[in-house]
């Protein structure tokens, strides 16, 4: 069984960025580990010069034509803003 | 008789006999959520001003030659569609406060075929589970026997229209989320060919396997529905520009010369007993009306849900980075500084099962895994597509179980993601291949609904259609209703 580590977890938490407790970090390192070495079974199969998938359908890119629309009025984009001040969102200090 | 016993064109036709108006049908949904959703716990929000306003609006409008195809139809909407001005969560606490500020694409081409939103469907947080106890708010349950998930993810869009509370509503399916709750709940449910339907306005899990679907009473008004949302979307550039036929002209009833594939994998090892001689009594229907029924073989089934759990959660990963605390939903308080403020924004915001999935997803992709776990899983994608591939050379339809097992009890998995997983075993070869699947009401074990999957070719839900109507005329499994 591929084992996954705390230390492993706490990597990809923050990685996710994700704040994580050393229980937590427990609890999905056995829960994480048994997972991937489920999906490990993948193995037994020989994949060599087999393409993979990148879409189902036989479908290239699709673009729209160049052209200039309206933006969202302030409002909306406002709306559901945890917190804002002077038509900004607020956020806390970036820098130190 | 309750008005949702009536199919959609016998509704129809009593709207413009007027023995029927659009509020009485919009009333009908409200009266029944009243009645039984303390039970069921299905809806998260309703619309009901705005619904009853609609209902009158549109009565002014009845027998004019622009009536839509849905006209007057209540309709429920799973919630992780966003609707504007109407909340819309996913039912996650990070979105618990947001009320977007448009309509998703089906949405508005519902409210352009003259249908009338009744409110908000519960669902396993960002449609991650098999059972709706994902979900932050409240545990949807199964009109069948209260005791019993709903499935999920769409546990809410399948309980609320077996139990009578509306007629028609959405759900979304990435691994079976639309399917596995139509079984569990005895309801007729859709995942359409991917590229069918558009998902702009749909809160994306796994962008590369998502699709929006119908559920209903039965195939008829499925049909109806899906004519109703499918199409190219300019918002959508995944959404297929492939002409939409009348899919009703499919539900003819012949079946007679139909060639149907089993795949021995669908009746084999996890397959329960009784689902098992529910789908074998449900092929001899489809032989008596005409149909040739052979068993093939899917090699590659079992490893589609290894292969779908590295592509949902790594395709998930990316998808849910956008949940911030920043322009919309939850922010978590005393935020020393920017990182700190998204890691505890994200960590009192999500639930485990999707935690689970965003650090499974993020550890596939990472440096020095990617080749090991996300690249081969997309090349065994590859191959279990050529498997149908190969089968719809020669077949028509795929038919088999929809689920292993009937519905089970809440909080039975749920401390175990691999047994829960287990439970989308036949729905998700579906997705990763890209191909249409329904499921329909295919017998009872122990009072509990069992389910029909029939699986069609790229863009041809009208063989789909065709099949299980045929199959739900020559029986009365969809007649039977839940005592609630």
């Amino acid at each position: 069984m591929t084992k996954i580590t705390k230390d492993e977890v706490k990597h990809v938490a923050h990685l996710a960025r994700l704040s994580i407790t050393e229980e937590e970090a427990e609890k999905f390192a056995g829960q994480l580990g048994a997972i991937i070495t489920f999906a490990e079974q993948l193995n037994e199969l020989d994949t060599t010069n087999v393409p993979p998938t990148t879409h189902v359908l036989d479908m290239k890119n699709i673009m729209r034509e160049d052209k200039s629309v309206d933006g969202l009025p302030l409002e909306d984009v406002l709306k559901n803003a945890p917190d804002h001040q002077d038509g900004q969102v607020k956020v806390p200090t970036i820098l130190e | 008789m309750a008005l949702f016993e009536h199919k959609l064109a016998d509704l129809q036709e009593l709207l413009h006999k007027k023995e029927i108006t659009v509020t009485d049908l919009v009333k009908e949904s409200y009266a029944r959520i009243s009645e039984v959703d303390s039970k069921v716990q299905a809806f998260l929000a309703l619309n009901e001003d705005r619904a009853l306003a609609q209902a009158k609006e549109l009565e002014s409008k009845l027998g004019q030659t622009d009536n839509g195809l849905l006209f007057g139809m209540p309709i429920g909407v799973k919630d992780n569609i966003v609707t504007k001005d109407l909340r819309t969560t996913a039912s996650s606490k990070i979105l618990g406060n947001f009320d977007p500020i448009y309509d998703a694409t089906v949405v508005n081409k519902l409210q352009a075929a003259d249908a009338i939103t009744i409110g908000k469907l519960n669902m396993d947080e960002f449609a991650m589970g098999s059972s709706t106890e994902n979900s932050h708010f409240q545990k949807t349950k199964n009109p069948w026997n209260l005791e019993t998930v709903p499935g999920g993810s769409s546990g809410g869009s399948a309980a609320a229209v077996a139990a009578g509370e509306v007629p028609f509503s959405l759900g979304s399916d990435t691994g079976g989320s639309i399917r596995q709750p139509a079984s569990f709940c005895g309801v007729v449910g859709l995942k359409p060919t991917y590229g069918r339907v558009s998902r702009f306005g749909l809160i994306a899990f796994a962008s590369s396997l998502d699709q929006i679907g119908p559920i209903t009473r039965n195939v008829e008004d499925n049909a109806y529905m899906l004519q109703a949302i499918a199409g190219l979307d300019p918002n959508d550039s995944t959404s297929a520009n492939v002409a939409v036929p009348d899919y009703r002209k499919a539900l003819t009833g012949d079946i007679k010369g139909l060639r149907i594939a089993v795949p021995k994998e669908y009746l084999g090892e996890g397959v329960s007993e009784e689902v098992r001689q529910s789908i074998l009594a449900a092929l001899k229907v489809l032989e008596g009306l005409g149909a040739t029924v052979d068993e093939v073989s899917l090699p590659h089934s079992k490893y589609g849900v290894a292969t779908y759990y590295l592509l949902s959660s790594s395709e998930a990963s990316a998808n849910l980075a956008r949940f911030d605390g920043i322009r919309y939903g939850y922010r978590a308080e005393n935020a020393e500084n920017l990182i700190d403020l998204y890691k505890k924004t994200r960590a009192e915001g999500f639930g485990d099962e999707v935690k689970r999935r965003i650090m499974l997803g993020t550890y596939a992709l990472s440096s020095g895994y990617y080749d090991a776990y996300y690249k081969k899983a997309q090349q065994v994608r590859t191959l279990i597509k050529q498997d149908f591939d190969q089968i719809f050379e020669q077949y028509d339809v795929v038919v088999g179980p929809t689920t292993p097992t009937p519905a089970f009890k809440i909080g039975e998995n749920i401390d175990d993601p691999l047994t829960m997983y287990a439970n989308d075993i036949l729905t998700i070869p579906v997705n990763l291949a890209g191909v249409p699947g329904i499921s329909v009401p295919a017998g009872f074990s122990k009072g509990l609904p069992l389910g029909l999957q029939i699986i069609g070719k790229h863009f041809d839900e009208s063989t789909v259609y065709r099949v299980a109507h045929a199959f739900e005329q020559a029986t009365d499994h969809h007649k039977q209703r839940p005592g609630l």
